[in-house]
C-alpha cells in the first residue's frame, strides 16, 4: 500500500459508524490508532454488566449510560484531538435519512440484529456511500463489502428472518426444549404476569368445546386474599396437570406422537412449602426491595446456574418464584414482560419450561441454558470483535483508496480450511435479481379472500421485506400508509382497510393484482405479484403466506468453491452477529453445530433447529387478534 | 481438575464467554500466569485481549522509556508526557490494563528476560516473547523445554502490515469436537531452535514466504546486533546480501524469499494498527486454547498478511526431511 496515499485517503475521511458494542469498541479504537480523526458514531443501547467482558471502553462505573457516548470519551484519552460525534439514538430514527448518509465516506456496521442492517443497506444504496458490514458470533467471524453498482448489496443473498414456530406446537404438541420456554415465557410468563387485555393462547386445547372460556379465566384470576402458594399450586395443578389431561382426551394429536403425562403438585412437592419459607407468606404487597435483586434460588439453597434440576427442584423454584413476584413484585403484575436480566423471570421461565419437557418427555436444562435461549443470548469474546475490528478498517481504507480490485470479503475461521484462518474472498458482482438493489417484482402467494392486509402489512412488508414507514399502493389507490402529518380521517380509513380482506379492499386485491410497497425513508420501492391460493400448510407454512422470487445470485467469480452461496442460518442478538459463512458446504455443516455448543451436553441435534438464531423474541406466529 | 467454582461475580462477568469455552474452561483461565515480554502495539492488544478473558495474572516486562513513537498502535499508553515521562512501557501498560478487569493480578517485572534463570519461568503457564532476538527467543524457550513443568512458549513479531506468531506447546494433549464427539488428541510440537533451522529445500512450495522472510530478518539483525525494527532502507542491500547466503547454503533460488517483501519488513519499522488487532487477537486465541485445553492449537507458525488479506496456519519441522 503506498502510504502516503493511504495517509491522505485516511485523514481526509468521514466516517459513520454504527453500533458501539463489541465490534464498535475495537472499531473505534482501531480507526484512531489508524489514523482517521473525523468520525460519527450511532447506538441506541446503554452499557450492562455482560458487556464488560468484550466492550473494553467501558467500565462497571458505566453501567446505565449510553455506549455511544462512553466510547467516545474513552477513546479520546488516548487519541484526544480526533473529533468524534457520538448519537444516543436508534439507526432507523427519521433523522438519519439519506442526507445524513450522503455527508459520510464510508459506513461500518457493527449491528446485532437483521433489522438494523438491512435498514443501513437500504439507505447506503439510496445515499450511495459504501458499507462495510461485519457480524461476529463466538470464534466465527465476517467481513463483507458492499459498493452500490460494484458489488451484491447486504440483501442481494437472502438472510433468514427470525424464526416462528407454530401455534399448535407451542400450545399442544411441543417436541424440543426451545418449544417449552416459548411456552413459558409467552403463554404462561405472559398470561400471569402481562397484559391482561392481549389475546392468549394458553388455554387453546384440541377439542375447543371442552369447557367454556368463563371457567379457565377464573383460574388465573387471583382473589387479594388468596394464600400465595395455595395459588402456586393451583395453577402448577391447572397447566401442568389438567390442560395435560384435557388435551390427552384428543386421541388423535397423540395417534403418532409420545403421549405427555400430567404432573400435579401433590405427586411431587410437600404439602406445605410455608415452614421454609415463612417470610414470603408474611410480607406485605409493598416493594420494599429492589425488584432486581428478588430471587427464589438463595431461598431454596440453589447456587449453581449451570446445575441441571430435577423435577422437584424445578416444581419448588416454580411455586417459590410465582410467590415472590405476588409477595414482593406486585405492582408490576400485569406489566411485565420478559426480561433476560431479570433473575425472578429467568428463574420462573427455566422452571417452569423444565416441568413442561419433563410432562413430554423433552430432555430438561440449567438456569444458564434456558436464560440463553429465552434471552436469545449470543455468545461472545473480545478476540473475534478485535480481529474482525481490524479487518474493517483494512477494506474500509482500500473503499476510501477505491481500490476495487482488492475489495475482500473476509471470514474468520475457527479451524483452518486449506490452511486459512482468514479466508479473503472476492466479493460478487450484484444479484440482477435482488429486489433490493436491483428492484425486480416479488410474487406473494396468499389467500385474498381470508388473509387481512393487517396480515400482509406485519408478516410481509415488514417482517419479511424490512421497511420501517411502509406505504402500500394498488394502482392509484392508496391503501396504506403512515407518517405524522396524516389527518384523521385517512388514518381511519387505513385502520379499516388493516381488518379487511384483501378482496374486500376499497380497490379489490385479488389473484393477478400488482401491489407497490414502498418506504420513503430507505428510498426503497417494491412490485408484488398477487397469487390467490386457497389453502397453506400449517406446520411448514404457519403464516398462511409465501413470498418468492429472488434467486440467489450465481457465483460469478470463477474462482473456488470457497464462494459458495449457502449461508450458515445463524443471525444473533446481542453484539455480534450473521455469520453467513459462505465457505464450502462441508465447512458450513461443521461449523453450524459448534454455533449451537452448550456447556452440557444436553443438546438435541436437530439439523433444522436454528436455536441461536433469533432476533426477535421467538414468537408464535400470530399477532393480536381482532375479537 | 478444579473443585473451585466460579464467584458469582465471574459467573456475570464472563457469562458470554461461558457460553464460547465453558465454565471449566473459565476456571482454568481464571488460575494461569502469563509473562510477556516486549511491549508493542501487537502485544498491547494481546494483553488486553488475554486480561478481559480473565486470566489469573498478567506479569508484564518491557522496561524501554516510553516516547512519542512507543504511542503509535498503543492505545495502553495515554498521551500526556506529564504522566508517562521516565516510565517504562511496562508500567504504563500495567495501570491501563488493571482498568479493564480488576479481577486479573497485572504486574511489572524488570530487567533482562534472557539474564533469567530457568526457575523463573516455572512459575508461569504460558510466555509471550514479543519482537525478541533470535538469541532471547532461543534461550527461553530451552529454559521452557527445560522445566518438568509444560510452559506454554509463543513468539510473536508484526512488521508493517504483516505478522508472525509461533507455538511451542511441547507434548500437548488436547480435546476438539469431531462431528457430535469430543475426541482426545496429541501433538508434538518442535523446539524454537528446531523450527526456524529446518531445511529450506523440503519445505512445501506453497509455504507462505514469510517464514523465511522472517528468517532473514532474524539473522540480519543478530548479525549487526539490531534491536527490533531498528532497520531502514539502507539496510537493503545487507539483507539482500543475507538472503542470498541463506539460499545459497538451502540450495533454494534466490526467488525463495521476494526481495519486494524484505523491502517492505524493514521499511515498514512502525507497526499497521488493524494488523495489530488481527494478530494480537489470534494470540490470544491461542493462549486461551492452550490454558483451557479446549480446542485444536496453532501448528506451529501463523502469518498474516494486510496485502493478501490471508491468515495462514504453517507447519514447519523436521518431518519434512524424515
Amino acid at each position: 500500500m503506498d502510504q502516503q496515499q493511504q495517509q491522505s485517503a485516511i485523514q481526509g475521511a468521514k466516517v459513520l459508524m454504527v453500533g458501539a458494542g463489541g465490534i464498535g469498541c475495537e472499531l473505534l479504537k482501531t480507526l484512531a490508532l489508524s489514523g482517521f480523526h473525523d468520525i460519527h458514531i450511532i447506538d441506541m443501547d446503554t452499557i450492562e454488566v455482560s458487556n464488560l467482558n468484550r466492550q473494553f471502553l467501558f467500565r462497571r462505573s458505566h453501567v446505565g449510560q449510553s455506549k455511544a457516548k462512553v466510547a467516545r470519551d474513552a477513546v479520546l484519552r488516548f487519541r484526544p484531538h480526533i473529533n468524534i460525534r457520538s448519537y444516543h439514538a436508534n439507526v432507523k430514527n427519521p433523522e438519519f435519512d439519506v442526507d445524513f448518509f450522503k455527508q459520510f465516506d464510508v459506513v461500518l456496521n457493527g449491528l446485532d440484529n437483521l433489522d438494523a442492517r438491512r435498514h443501513v443497506n437500504r439507505l447506503c444504496l439510496a445515499a450511495d456511500v459504501p458499507l462495510v458490514e461485519s457480524g461476529t458470533t463466538g470464534f466465527l467471524g465476517q467481513v463483507t463489502v458492499h459498493v452500490k453498482g460494484k458489488t451484491e448489496c447486504y440483501e442481494c443473498q437472502t438472510k433468514p428472518t427470525p424464526k416462528t414456530y407454530p401455534v399448535c406446537t407451542i400450545t399442544s404438541t411441543p417436541t424440543k426444549f426451545v418449544h417449552c420456554i416459548v411456552w413459558a415465557k409467552e403463554l404462561l410468563f405472559a398470561k400471569l404476569f402481562g397484559d391482561k387485555n392481549q389475546d392468549n393462547d394458553l388455554n387453546v386445547r384440541a377439542n375447543k368445546a371442552a369447557s367454556s372460556s368463563k371457567e379457565t379465566e377464573d383460574v388465573f384470576e387471583r382473589a387479594d386474599d388468596e394464600d400465595i402458594e395455595q395459588y402456586g399450586r393451583k395453577i402448577y395443578d391447572h397447566v401442568f396437570g389438567y390442560n395435560i389431561e384435557a388435551a390427552l382426551s384428543n386421541e388423535e394429536t397423540w395417534k403418532n406422537r409420545r403421549r405427555p403425562r400430567p404432573i400435579y403438585s401433590k405427586d411431587v412437592l410437600p404439602e406445605s412449602l410455608t415452614q421454609k419459607n415463612g417470610s414470603t407468606q408474611n410480607c406485605s404487597a409493598t416493594d420494599g426491595d429492589d425488584s432486581t435483586t428478588v430471587s427464589a434460588m438463595p431461598l431454596l439453597g440453589l447456587k449453581n446456574p449451570q446445575e441441571l434440576w430435577g423435577l422437584t427442584q424445578n416444581s419448588l423454584v416454580f411455586i417459590e418464584a410465582l410467590k415472590l413476584f405476588f409477595a414482593k413484585r406486585k405492582k408490576e403484575i400485569g406489566h411485565l414482560t420478559f426480561d433476560k436480566d431479570d433473575q425472578l423471570a429467568v428463574e420462573f421461565v427455566t422452571a417452569a419450561a423444565n416441568i413442561r419437557a419433563e410432562s413430554f418427555g423433552i430432555p430438561l436444562h440449567s438456569l444458564f441454558e434456558a436464560k440463553g435461549i429465552a434471552g436469545n443470548i449470543v455468545h461472545a469474546v473480545a478476540t473475534t470483535n478485535a480481529i474482525v475490528a481490524g479487518l474493517i478498517v483494512i477494506e474500509a481504507i482500500k473503499v476510501l483508496k477505491k481500490d476495487a480490485d482488492k475489495y475482500r470479503m473476509t471470514y474468520c475461521l475457527e479451524h483452518p480450511s486449506r490452511k486459512m484462518l482468514l479466508m479473503p474472498v472476492e466479493p460478487f458482482e450484484p444479484n440482477p435479481s435482488c429486489y433490493v438493489c436491483s428492484k425486480t417484482p416479488l410474487v406473494l402467494e396468499i389467500n385474498t379472500q381470508k388473509s387481512k392486509l393487517r396480515d400482509l402489512v406485519d408478516k410481509i412488508v415488514k417482517a419479511k421485506l424490512g421497511m420501517n414507514l411502509p406505504l402500500i399502493m394498488h394502482g392509484a389507490s392508496l391503501l396504506y400508509e403512515v407518517g405524522d402529518d396524516l389527518d384523521d380521517i385517512m388514518v381511519a380509513n387505513y385502520n379499516a382497510n388493516l381488518e379487511k380482506s384483501l378482496s374486500e379492499l376499497p380497490s379489490p386485491v385479488i389473484n393477478g393484482s400488482i401491489l407497490t410497497v414502498e418506504d420513503l425513508q430507505q428510498e426503497l420501492s417494491c412490485k408484488i405479484n398477487v397469487k390467490h391460493r386457497e389453502e397453506f400448510d400449517e406446520e411448514k407454512e404457519p403464516e398462511g403466506m409465501v413470498l418468492s422470487g429472488w434467486t440467489q445470485s450465481p457465483a460469478t467469480n470463477g474462482e473456488s468453491a470457497s464462494t459458495s452461496n449457502n449461508e450458515s442460518a445463524v443471525d444473533v442478538t446481542e453484539s455480534s452477529s450473521g455469520p453467513e459463512i459462505a465457505s464450502k458446504k462441508r465447512k458450513l455443516s461443521e461449523t453450524q453445530p459448534e454455533n449451537h455448543k452448550r456447556e452440557t451436553e444436553n443438546v438435541e441435534s436437530e439439523d433444522d433447529d436454528d436455536l441461536v438464531e433469533i432476533e426477535n423474541p421467538m414468537t408464535v406466529s400470530k399477532k393480536k387478534r381482532v375479537a | 481438575m478444579d473443585g473451585e467454582e466460579l464467584t458469582e461475580q465471574e459467573t456475570a462477568l464472563y457469562d458470554r464467554q461461558i457460553r464460547v469455552w465453558g465454565a471449566n474452561a473459565q476456571r482454568r483461565l481464571t488460575k494461569s500466569h502469563i509473562l510477556v515480554s516486549g511491549i508493542k502495539g501487537t502485544v498491547a492488544e494481546f494483553c488486553k485481549n488475554i486480561v478481559l478473558a480473565g486470566v489469573g495474572s498478567v506479569t508484564l516486562m518491557d522496561d524501554s522509556l516510553v516516547n512519542e513513537e512507543a504511542l503509535n498502535a498503543n492505545f495502553l499508553i495515554p498521551p500526556d508526557e506529564n504522566a508517562y515521562r521516565g516510565k517504562t512501557v511496562a508500567e504504563i501498560c500495567c495501570d491501563s490494563l488493571k482498568d479493564f478487569n480488576p479481577m486479573v493480578l497485572v504486574s511489572v517485572e524488570k530487567g533482562d528476560l534472557s539474564a533469567r534463570s530457568t526457575e523463573f519461568f516455572e512459575k508461569f503457564d504460558v510466555v509471550v516473547i514479543g519482537y525478541g532476538s533470535l538469541a532471547t527467543k532461543k534461550a527461553v524457550n530451552e529454559k521452557c523445554r527445560k522445566l518438568s513443568k509444560r510452559v506454554a512458549f509463543y513468539t510473536v513479531d508484526c512488521r508493517d502490515s504483516c505478522g508472525e506468531i509461533f507455538v511451542d506447546l511441547q507434548d500437548y494433549k488436547y480435546t476438539k469436537k469431531k462431528l457430535e464427539e469430543k475426541v482426545e488428541c496429541e501433538l508434538n510440537f518442535p523446539s524454537f531452535q528446531e523450527a526456524v533451522s529446518v531445511p529450506w529445500k523440503p519445505i512445501p512450495r506453497r509455504t507462505a514466504k514469510l517464514y523465511f522472510a522472517m528468517r532473514v530478518i532474524e539473522v540480519f539483525e543478530e548479525n549487526e546486533g539490531r534491536k527490533h525494527g531498528q532497520c531502514s532502507l539502507l539496510d537493503l542491500p545487507t539483507v539482500l546480501e543475507i538472503k542470498k547466503k541463506l539460499c545459497e547454503a538451502n540450495t533454494v533460488s534466490e526467488s525463495h524469499v521476494p526481495d519486494s517483501l524484505l523491502e517492505r519488513l524493514i521499511t515498514g519499522t512502525i507497526e499497521f494498527p488493524p494488523a495489530c488487532a488481527i494478530v494480537g487477537g489470534i494470540l490470544a486465541q491461542e493462549v486461551i486454547k492452550a490454558v483451557s485445553g479446549k480446542g485444536e492449537p496453532l501448528n506451529n507458525f501463523f502469518y498474516y498478511d494486510a496485502q493478501d488479506g490471508k491468515g495462514v496456519m504453517e507447519n514447519i519441522s523436521n518431518s519434512f526431511t524424515s
